[in-house]
């Protein structure tokens, strides 16, 4: 299907999906702190400024509300734009324009105007970043109406899903991980859409399905690892979209595994693991033969000291153990 | 005279068809037959007016809360305004916005929001849009005096003069943040000191007085098309209504606790009556012209409440139609 695929990096593929569609579309922006430097978006923008220029890739003041508010009325008035947050806890500033204004634009104005634009936002984890350098507020965005909320896990999706967001004619908070950047993978060389909406089963199993998106994705698959050595037999979902959700593959995978743990980069209370879990508790009760189990951040502000980290992050361990503890093992 | 009677007439339809809009809107509000906040633009008319002139209709304009002046005056439609604000399928937001959230993007009137200085930075993105397109097209941010205490009017005023775009600064003075006197928000009288420190070309006007909104506003659409904005223009203008509602006051729950010698003073200043007198007293128009004109505007504005009236609400099965577009 694809001409040529190769191996690259997570943050590469984001970069040439940003290099092709702004190829493709001549008035499509991208402007945000630091797109001209590796310290804010790591390698994901390298090039961007020299081939495209000032105009379209605007390095930009520390205004995250009113910068936000130009990418959303530069999509009302017709060119498409990307507005990215080096760090997602600065984004807060930009509650406004991204929620108020254009989450709830087309719906407010009855379907006669529209807001095609990405919010992108990274989430920066760990290294003793401490309480306003890492947070993970996907659970924020997701609650809100008229926002999509990707969440790619790996570099085909990344590149993909990216490409899909660019396309799409409603907001989407466009959500990745530092963490992510340097991990390789296959990316088909031209452009290409992953649905947003869409999961992906990574792998098929028959005792407990584990659904997972993001970052986590990969400790999923650790933790996978280890059960399958014990005889457990997971099956593994990447969401890869977090709004809308693809509760059909879900409920699908429960029905037949009855179990279910759900594994979220944010914190637990009224989180996205919260939403799934409620989603299947309504829907699919009845395929349930143990209680759901949430693998999320403890309620806790990120602390500073790497001795803390240690138990703040969940790790593999924590997704196997939730696991054996549901299968009563 | 320098302007042509065709133009004065245009002004003064345009400034009166909003007066009789907004005073159509007290009694339905009165009664309840609109339920929904409804902020009235009586007494600030020459401002939509004179900036709306001013402008092509490419060009874009940005409202607030108070916006069916604006709305008006780029184009805008009675029709779908006043079923708008009943809540109607046929209104210009298919009954989902309501009186505070009015546009016509083919007029240019990209969309009215009551969050206080929330599309400010719209319309800077809506001018960076033209920039970047080649467009000339020139970007209006109407807001009121109390936006001048958000953070993201700064920030706005900022990146608009670091990028010069093409971007005027409406700003609305009409001495009151809801119920709060603008000079117990902020020190400093005068607002348009705000663009200076930013090197932004900054005015002041009269905005009573529609002639005057008219030319400084037209000589701020040149500078913009000159490459050398953004523009701040600061109109001086005071609500002859209350907050929001018919009137504070009419609706029996006096929340408009500005003093009444000061409304007193500001309705001589009425910048319909201040034209009108302008117009007979240089003897452009005869008094039945400007009778015949009000007429026809109140058989409009009849229609316009009739149309809205016989209207369908929205479907209840439709309530999630709009929330993405498809």
């Amino acid at each position: 299907m694809f001409l040529k695929s190769r191996k690259l990096q997570y943050s590469l593929a984001i970069n040439e999906a940003l290099d092709q569609m702004m190829s493709a579309d001549k008035f499509l922006i991208l402007l945000g702190q630091g797109v001209r430097s590796p310290w804010y978006v790591g390698n994901t923008t390298q090039g961007l400024f020299k081939k495209f220029g000032s105009r379209r890739v605007i390095d930009t003041p520390v205004s995250e509300n009113a910068i936000t508010g130009v990418a959303v009325g530069a999509a009302i008035a017709g060119i498409r734009s990307i507005v990215v947050h080096p760090r997602m806890d600065f984004m807060l500033y930009a509650a406004d324009p991204i929620i108020n204004q254009a989450a709830n634009w087309h719906y407010m104005f009855g379907g006669a105007s529209s807001v095609p634009m990405v919010i992108w936002a990274i989430i920066n984890r760990g290294r003793e970043q401490a309480a306003q350098h890492s947070q993970a507020l996907q659970a924020i965005f997701t609650h809100i109406p008229g926002l999509k909320v990707v969440a790619p896990s790996n570099p085909y999706d990344a590149k993909g899903l990216f490409i899909s967001a660019i396309k799409e004619d409603n907001p989407v908070l466009y959500l990745d991980n530092r963490w992510l950047y340097e991990i390789e993978g296959d990316v088909p060389e031209e452009i290409y859409a992953v649905p947003i909406g869409k999961g992906k089963t990574i792998r098929k199993g028959k005792d407990v399905t584990i659904a997972a998106s993001s970052y986590m994705v990969w400790e999923a698959k650790k933790a996978v690892n280890e059960l399958v050595k014990e005889g457990i037999n997971p099956e593994l979902i990447d969401l890869r979209s977090l709004k809308p959700l693809d509760s059909e593959l879900l409920f699908l995978s429960v029905k037949k595994t009855g179990r279910l743990v759900v594994v979220d980069e944010g914190w637990q209370t009224c989180g996205v693991a919260a939403e799934i879990s409620a989603l299947v508790g309504e829907n699919i009760f009845a395929s349930l033969q143990a209680p759901i189990r949430r693998i999320t951040l403890p309620d806790s502000p990120a602390p500073a000291s790497s001795a803390l980290e240690g138990v703040y992050y969940p790790k593999a361990k924590d997704i196997c153990e939730a696991v054996r503890k549901i299968l009563k093992i | 005279m320098k302007y042509s009677k065709l133009f004065l007439k245009q002004l003064y339809r345009t400034m009166l068809r909003i007066r009789l809009c907004e005073e159509s809107l007290v009694e339905p509000i009165i009664k309840g037959e609109m339920k929904g906040p409804v902020h009235l633009y009586t007494g600030e008319e020459a401002i939509a007016t004179g900036v709306c002139a001013a402008l092509s209709r490419k060009d874009y304009v940005f409202g607030t809360h108070r916006s069916h002046g604006h709305y008006l005056a780029k184009g805008g439609t009675l029709q779908k305004l006043i079923a708008e604000i009943y809540g109607k399928e046929t209104g210009c937001s298919k009954g989902r916005g309501g009186s505070m959230h009015i546009i016509d993007p083919e007029k240019g009137m990209l969309g009215a929001a009551p969050i206080v200085a929330g599309t400010i930075s719209l319309a800077v993105g809506a001018a960076l849009a033209s920039k970047i397109k080649g467009e000339q097209r020139v970007s209006v941010s109407f807001f009121g005096d109390g936006a001048t205490g958000e953070g993201v009017l700064y920030e706005s005023l900022n990146f608009a003069a670091l990028k010069k775009l093409p971007v005027i600064f409406a700003c609305e003075n009409n001495l009151y943040s809801t119920h709060l006197p603008i000079r117990e928000c902020r020190p400093g009288k005068h607002i348009f000191g705000i663009g200076i420190p930013f090197g932004i070309m900054s005015f002041q006007v009269d905005g009573n007085d529609v002639l005057k909104v008219y030319e400084t506003t037209k000589k701020a659409v040149e500078i913009c098309k000159k490459n050398r904005g953004p523009v701040f223009i600061e109109f001086m203008t005071y609500r002859l209504r209350g907050h929001v509602g018919a009137d504070d006051n009419v609706q029996g729950t006096h929340t408009d606790i500005r003093p009444k010698e000061e409304i007193a003073r500001w309705r001589k200043k009425d910048p319909i009556m201040k034209f009108e007198r302008f117009l007979l007293k240089k003897k452009i128009f005869k008094k039945e012209e400007l009778e015949r004109i009000k007429k026809k505007l109140k058989d409009e504005l009849q229609d316009a409440h009739i149309f809205a009236k016989n209207s369908p609400y929205p479907n209840p099965e439709e309530l999630k139609k709009y929330v993405f577009k498809k």
